[in-house]
């Protein structure tokens, strides 16, 4: 294992709840997150100076509506992984000495859309020209497209699919927070109702309300912060289509990939080294893809391996452990509740708490395979 | 009712288009490293050289991958459910698009299935569809 970046996580949080919330609007979801992670940090607003969040509110309007003058910026938006690039942006930034403590924000009226930016497509752009005219609608026409091919090529079958959701949902019922606890069988997921074929409605994640945020500093004031450090080992990004069409290998996610390869470099870490795992899903194929592209397993294997157990409660490999995109929450942009449970588990605060985790791996999707960051986080440092 | 969205063309990809409405799939290759690509775009994404050129492909594709979608996007409510698919072109490159002229099943729709490009009026373009090989053009 590598020393590390030297930088850590000093606070995390979540609001106060996270599903319908149709009192609080995006910006004040950004707001709640904020607070309480500088106040996890035992900080207060005025002892931050770097901001970085997506580009909607954005980074002004969120540093401005806190009374932060920031004097480092991080816009980044491409999509639900952005959170997981701004923790790595912010490693670098401290390092340099640009920062000193550094608030990434996330907030999304998703569900209830008080305060959202509305969806726009513009008619001209690459997807406008060439996707939209085809009748898409968002993630679940677009997302799902390469499953089926992945099916063709490697044998994952419908029931292997469905069991990724019946696996999450085993973690979600462990998870108070979850919005769907209730235990489910392939059964129940295959007789849901068709959304896109092959996906079926309890393939596809949930639409909700929440936020959250993160502090980062130096490890070296790691005793100035009253919770346990989480170390930053190693982190990665990558990109790699705007257009799901246009995605090199239906089979596989070179952005998962590329982002996986350099954060478990950095890290000096290999897969047998990872305690806990999280993986965003959007949809049930994408822990698949996600294992794969890590190398925990080899490709095609990674649809037994969850059909048989091993990522759920019980087993060799925890995986989403807070119950995921498809049972806990979704806000749009989900990256944040990876990070978050990621820093839970290590910190031994889980709901459903995996032992006495020392590596967890955060691997966030932004767009349709679009985007990727990767994060090796630990209880050890230098 | 919202009309089905109609592209509207850049002047990178106006070639494309115009060889839609003449009912020609026009797509670019590169004259360095001779593959062909899609979207339309002025650099090889193969090997990153400007020297590009457009010409008409064969219309020929088969069937890559797809949805089923039941829930349909504003102005294709009559249409649902329906095939969005991505076709892999004779040339190389893929692209999206819907399929006609097969019924919108599992069973009608097979993996690596020959399919054969046809165009469908949508607002003042052309648009690329595909439909099973050997039927009638589809206009």
């Amino acid at each position: 294992m590598s020393d590390g970046t030297g930088v850590i996580i000093a606070g995390a949080a979540e609001t106060g709840e996270v599903g319908k919330l149709p009192g609080q609007s995006t910006l004040g979801l950004h707001v709640e997150g904020a607070l309480n992670a500088v106040a996890d940090a035992g900080l207060s607003l005025r002892d931050i100076d770097g901001i970085a969040t997506v580009s909607s509110p954005g980074p002004v309007q969120v540093a401005h509506a806190l009374g932060i003058t920031p004097g480092w910026i991080d816009g980044t938006g491409v999509g639900g992984t952005s959170f997981l690039l701004h923790v790595r942006h912010a490693v670098a930034a401290i390092r340099a000495g640009y920062a000193r403590t550094i608030l990434i924000t996330h907030g999304e009226s998703g569900r209830s859309r008080v305060g959202a930016a509305p969806f726009r497509f513009d008619p001209a752009s690459p997807p406008g020209q060439f996707e939209l005219p085809y009748g898409t609608l968002g993630p679940t026409t677009t997302f799902t497209i390469p499953a089926l091919r992945y099916m063709k090529e490697y044998g994952l079958t419908h029931e292997q699919l469905a069991y990724v959701a019946v696996a999450q949902r085993r973690w979600a019922a462990k998870n108070p927070r979850a919005m769907f606890r209730d235990p489910i069988t392939v059964e129940d997921v295959l007789a849901s109702r068709i959304v896109a074929y092959p996906f079926h409605l309890l393939e596809c994640c949930l639409v909700t309300d929440g936020g959250g945020a993160l502090v980062i500093a130096s490890a070296d004031r790691t005793a100035d912060f009253p919770k346990p450090a989480v170390h930053i080992l190693g982190t990665g990004e990558s990109s790699e289509s705007p257009m799901i069409s246009q995605m090199a290998d239906f089979t596989e996610s070179q952005a998962f990939r590329l982002a996986g390869r350099a954060a478990f470099a950095e890290a000096g870490i290999s897969t047998s080294d990872v305690d806990h795992l999280m993986i965003y899903d959007a949809f049930a194929h994408v822990p698949i893809y996600g294992l794969e592209a890590l190398g925990f397993v080899g490709k095609g294997e990674a649809g037994a391996f969850i059909a048989d157990g091993n990522t759920e409660p019980g087993g060799s490999l925890p995986l989403n452990t807070n119950g995921g995109g498809l049972s806990y929450t979704h806000t749009g942009m989900y990256g944040m509740f990876a990070i978050q449970e990621g820093v839970r588990q290590l910190r031994g605060e889980a709901a459903a708490q995996v032992g006495d985790p020392q590596i967890s791996v955060i691997l966030g999707n932004g767009g349709m395979f679009a985007t990727s960051g990767v994060l090796v986080l630990s209880r050890n440092g230098r | 009712m919202r009309s089905k969205p109609v592209p509207v063309p850049t002047p990178e990809t106006k070639p494309f288009w115009d060889g839609c409405a003449a009912g020609e799939l026009r797509i670019q290759r590169c004259t360095d490293c001779g593959r062909a690509y899609f979207y339309p775009r002025p650099v090889c994404p193969h090997c990153g050289s400007v020297n590009v050129e457009w010409f008409t492909a064969s219309g020929d594709a088969t069937l890559y991958s797809y949805v089923i979608n039941h829930r349909p996007a504003p102005g294709f409510t009559g249409d649902a459910p329906y095939a969005i698919a991505v076709v892999q072109l004779a040339e190389g490159p893929r692209m999206m698009a819907n399929i006609v002229g097969l019924p919108a099943t599992p069973e009608a729709l097979e993996l690596d299935m020959p399919l054969r490009v046809g165009f469908e009026q949508r607002g003042d373009v052309n648009l690329p569809v595909f439909g099973p090989a050997g039927a009638e053009a589809v206009r």
